[in-house]
This record gives C-alpha cells, sequence and structure tokens, in this order.
C-alpha cells in the first residue's frame, strides 16, 4: 500500500489521485515538487471549480432576478443552487438562511452592524474568546466602541483550549452576544461549540461562530450545533476568492435591518418610502459575485462527493503524523496542544526565527505560512511575536510532512 | 545550501544575529523610536545619545528574525560617530543595494553591510532588512517618539 492512501471507514480516499484534481500542485518552485502547506491562508481549487467558473462565463453569464431572457433564468438558476448546496453542506433548515457575502469577515461585520448595533446598548457586552482571529475581534471593538459597551474576552490555557468555567463565569446579564471561532486559525485548537452554545442560550445570549477553519476539515451540522449565525468563507473550502457565506436562524434575520442598501435588497422604492425584500435577499444589495457563488456551490458538491467524514479522518491521521514528526524535532516547540486539533500545525524553533524558516522553505518548494497569522493576542498569549504554521488540505500527504521535517533540519543546519 | 540562500545568509549576517551588537539601551540615549513591522510582529527600537548633530552612542533592542537582527546590529556598528545627514545618506544607499537598484553601492561606502546585496533576490525580506534603518531614520528625526514607526 501507497503510504499516500490512508484508510478512513470503509473506502479510503486516494489521495494522488485527488492532488491530480489540483492542476496548481503540478509545478515545481525552485526545481522543487511544490508542497503546498498554508491552506489555512487559501486552499487551492480543483479543476472542477475552474471548470464551473469558466463554464459560467463562457455559457451562462447574464445578471440574476433580473430579465426573462433564457441566459438570465440559467445564471438565475445557477446561483439558486449553488445557496440550496450551501445549505446541504452545513445543513441549515432552509436555504433563506444562506446569505451570500464578501468572506466571513463581511458577515461578521454585517451582524455586528445589523443584529449588534440594534441589540448592543451603553453598558452591554459582547463576549469573545482570546484565539479569535482579528475577524472576530475588530468589528466587535469597532460595536462597543460606538455604543460605549465592553469587549469582554474569555481566556483560553496553555495548550491553547478554551477555559470553559471563566467563559461560563463571563456570561452576565448584559452579555448581548457571543462570538467564538470553530477552530482557531493559529493553533488548530477546535472549540466545543454544543457546550458553548448550551451555556449562552442558557443567559439567552445568542452565538456567532467563525466557521472559517473549519467547513474544510469536518462536517459541519448548524442545527445540531444549535447556533445562531455560523459565516465562513468560500477561498479556504475550495472556492474562489470573494464568496463568502452568513448562515442566521430565520427568525433573527427576518428581524434584522438591512446591512447596505441598493438593488435586489428592496421588494419597492418611492422617494418617501422603501419597502425592504425578504430573507436572504435583504442582505444582499447589488449584483453578488454570481460566479463566486457556483464555484463555491462546485467546491462544496466536489468535497462532499469524497466524503467530509473522509476527509476529517485524512487529515486527523496527517496532523497526528505532523505533530509527531515535528514535535520530535530538536529545538523545535510545538504552540496549540489542545486535545481536539484540526487543520493547522504551528510551531517555534530555538534557533531559526520563523520568516527564516519561511524562507528556507521557500527554496525547497515548501509553503508555509509565518507571522502573526492576524492573531496577535493569540502571539501575546503565548509570549512570542510570530510562529511558523504549516497547515493541511484534502491534497497533503505523509510524504508532504515528510518534506517539511527534512526542511525544518536544513534551516537548523544553516544556523547551526 | 542554494546558492541564493549562501548569498542571503552570509556567514557574517548569521554571526551577528546570534551575536548582535549594541543590544542595549544605552544609559545616555537622548533620541529613541520603535519601529514595527505589522506583517510579522517583528519589533526594533533604537536609542541614540545624540550629542549635536553626531551620533556618539546607538543601541538597539527587540525581536525579530536573522535578517533584522543582522541589518539592526550592523547599523548601529556602521553609524556610530556619524552625523545625522551621513547617517540618512548609508539609509539611501542601503535602501537601493537591498532592492536591487544599485549594485555599484556594494563596493561603496557600505563597507561590511554590503553582504545585504543577497536580500534583493527575496522581495518578501526587504522590511526585514530595512525596518531598524526606518527606526533609525525616526529616532534621528524626534527626541521621543510616541508613535511606532510602521514599515506599512
Amino acid at each position: 500500500m501507497s503510504t499516500a492512501v490512508h484508510h478512513a471507514g470503509s473506502a479510503a480516499l486516494d489521495i494522488e489521485r485527488i492532488k491530480r484534481d489540483f492542476p496548481i500542485l503540478d509545478q515545481k518552485i525552485h526545481g522543487h515538487k511544490l508542497v503546498y502547506l498554508d491552506s489555512a491562508a487559501t486552499s487551492q481549487k480543483p479543476r472542477a471549480v475552474i471548470d464551473a467558473l469558466v463554464r459560467y462565463y463562457e455559457h451562462d453569464n447574464a445578471n440574476i432576478h433580473r430579465g426573462v431572457h433564457t441566459l438570465s433564468v440559467r445564471a438565475t438558476e445557477a446561483h439558486d443552487e449553488a445557496r440550496e448546496t450551501v445549505r446541504r453542506f452545513i445543513q441549515a433548515a432552509c436555504a433563506d438562511e444562506i446569505i451570500f457575502v464578501r468572506s466571513a469577515t463581511e458577515a461578521i461585520n454585517l451582524v455586528a452592524q445589523t443584529y449588534g448595533r440594534a441589540n448592543v446598548g451603553e453598558g452591554d457586552e459582547v463576549l469573545i474568546t482570546a484565539m479569535e482571529h482579528h475577524s472576530n475581534i475588530v468589528p466587535w471593538q469597532m460595536l462597543c466602541e460606538e455604543k460605549h459597551a465592553h469587549l469582554r474576552v474569555a481566556p483560553i490555557n496553555n495548550a491553547g483550549e478554551l477555559e470553559l468555567d471563566a467563559f461560563e463565569k463571563l456570561l452576565s446579564p448584559r452579555t448581548r452576544i457571543v462570538a467564538v471561532t470553530h477552530v482557531s486559525n493559529a493553533l488548530g485548537t477546535v472549540n466545543p461549540l454544543r457546550k458553548i452554545v448550551q451555556l449562552a442560550h442558557a443567559h439567552e445570549v445568542p452565538v456567532l461562530v467563525d466557521g472559517a477553519q473549519a467547513v474544510p476539515h469536518m462536517p459541519v451540522d448548524v442545527q445540531a450545533i444549535g447556533c445562531d449565525f455560523y459565516v465562513f468563507s468560500g477561498h479556504k473550502v475550495y472556492g474562489p476568492t470573494g464568496i463568502g457565506v452568513l448562515y442566521g436562524k430565520d427568525e433573527i434575520l427576518a428581524e434584522m435591518q438591512p446591512y447596505q442598501g441598493g438593488g435586489d435588497m428592496i421588494s419597492s422604492v418611492t422617494f418617501e418610502k422603501t419597502t425592504y425584500n425578504v430573507v436572504p435577499y435583504k442582505f444582499e444589495a447589488g449584483t453578488p459575485d454570481i460566479a463566486g457563488a457556483i464555484g463555491l456551490g462546485a467546491a462544496l458538491e466536489y468535497i462532499s462527493k469524497l466524503g467530509m467524514d473522509k476527509i476529517a479522518a485524512h487529515e486527523h491521521d496527517l496532523l497526528t503524523y505532523a505533530a509527531e514528526k515535528v514535535g520530535a524535532i530538536a529545538g523545535v516547540h510545538l504552540i496549540g496542544t489542545a486535545r481536539e486539533r484540526a487543520g493547522v500545525l504551528s510551531f517555534v524553533m530555538d534557533s531559526v526565527h520563523p520568516h527564516d524558516l519561511g524562507t528556507i522553505l521557500d527554496r525547497e518548494g515548501i509553503a508555509i505560512r509565518t507571522g502573526h497569522h492576524c492573531a496577535q493576542p493569540v502571539m501575546d498569549r503565548f509570549g512570542i511575536a510570530a510562529t511558523a504554521r504549516a497547515s493541511f488540505g484534502v491534497y497533503n500527504t505523509r510524504e508532504d510532512v515528510d518534506a517539511l521535517v527534512e526542511g525544518i533540519r536544513k534551516a537548523q543546519e544553516v544556523f547551526a | 545550501m542554494t546558492t541564493e540562500l549562501g548569498d542571503l545568509y552570509q556567514e557574517v549576517i548569521l554571526e551577528h544575529s546570534k551575536a548582535p551588537r549594541n543590544f542595549r539601551r544605552p544609559a545616555s540615549a537622548n533620541h529613541e523610536a520603535e519601529g514595527y513591522n505589522p506583517l510579522c510582529g517583528d519589533r526594533c527600537s533604537i536609542y541614540i545619545d545624540m550629542d549635536g548633530d553626531k551620533i556618539n552612542e546607538i543601541g538597539f533592542q527587540g525581536s525579530g528574525c536573522a535578517i533584522s537582527r543582522a541589518s539592526a546590529s550592523m547599523m548601529t556598528q556602521m553609524v556610530k560617530g556619524k552625523t545625522k545627514g551621513e547617517a540618512v545618506q548609508l539609509f539611501e544607499q542601503f535602501h537601493n543595494l537591498v532592492t536591487g537598484k544599485d549594485e555599484a553601492a556594494k563596493a561603496d561606502d557600505l563597507g561590511k553591510m554590503a553582504v545585504f546585496g543577497g536580500v534583493s533576490k527575496f522581495p518578501a525580506r526587504v522590511k526585514c532588512a530595512t525596518l531598524a534603518w526606518h527606526t533609525l531614520q525616526s529616532a534621528l528625526e524626534d527626541e521621543k517618539k510616541q508613535e511606532a514607526v510602521s514599515t506599512e
């Protein structure tokens, strides 16, 4: 058996074959086979997604919800289908609960500026965690500043896990919303969402979940999680850039004011009064990224066909292997050692700064991310300025990890 | 190591990054500035004891990669005793060197700092090499900088 094939359930994923579905991976960087270990920054795109974009622009391109002509009908149907594909992928109750936005960042800003502005007042509190990406900190900070409200931060322990007891204590009668990541982009920690939602709902506080780093790696069921909002970006889950998703419970979305004004979000307009359209269109002003939504739909269909359970099992095996191999190198320290982890391996080295490692690995054809990963408070928590981060996608193999280990050793030689 | 990597991580750069010179805050410092690269979190503080127009004493502190540490270390050695105008001119030459604008700069006044010529093959690392210099420029201009100077 090839080491690239790992058994997950009854049938294993054939990773070498999957790799061939991603045209970009078939290239050399500085004379070495590309080893792409930066999927947490953005994933590569399978042929199915690239083809869907080309097909749309070559055959179906037109504006949606407008014309009676054939192309407009086709484009509208394809856009609607993409929304239904997203619904199915995250197990939402109905497609109207799926709002297309530019990114997870825009989705969080939308909720902060609509739900947040209507429900957070002076002296109220917004509760987040110490492992959030800047995109799940700054929109809330801006809201709190405007409303003279307080941002509360639930601490994490040395392994990078949320301290649930402290989180519970921070839920107060003034808490108006909880915003928490599903998977930490800097540490890989998977948060106990059901428990978090249960605690928040016991205080009648709604929960927004940042799922940007979760949806590529595991099956997500928003109804089972019970959260009120769930957001993610298309480009991290094998789709195009420029498209993202906001899921919101129907009854909450119906009550919320629009985010932006413009075409498509209205039922009727006069100079005296405008009546807003129903959800999801109320939140989708202007011509949307039609091709992006269709591309995202193709991406979700592609990975659904592979099977999210199998992808999760494959990546779990890979991450376990990587943590073992990289963690065993003398002078390397893993940052983030939570029991439940997914997607990323963060580490620092005694003798090599992350940037120097990044440069040396690049010359070996290996792409990793180095820096603070837009999570400076996480870096501060661990008393470091930066980490090196290897992150995984469905197309990565144990050989990729072996190449990383070899590259780390080379860097150590340079700085010996 | 590939030739380009070898050019980037020359022995003298590695040596300075491991044992940086003037890595301290001189007690007599009367000018200082903090530099920050928001893309990577690198920090560099420069402290100068200015005697009129002359850099009498200089030191630095902070955290960063090998390139930024070595650049700061060698810069402090190079500008000590120079005037403000001379230091600013050296920065210009150094900047041309690391961005590949001026090959001839290697042979000129930069002396030992010519080893940073290899950086020009690594555009993503230019900011690492120039952080200390940007901070120096800021420290030369103001007695006490309130805002950290940024590479962005």
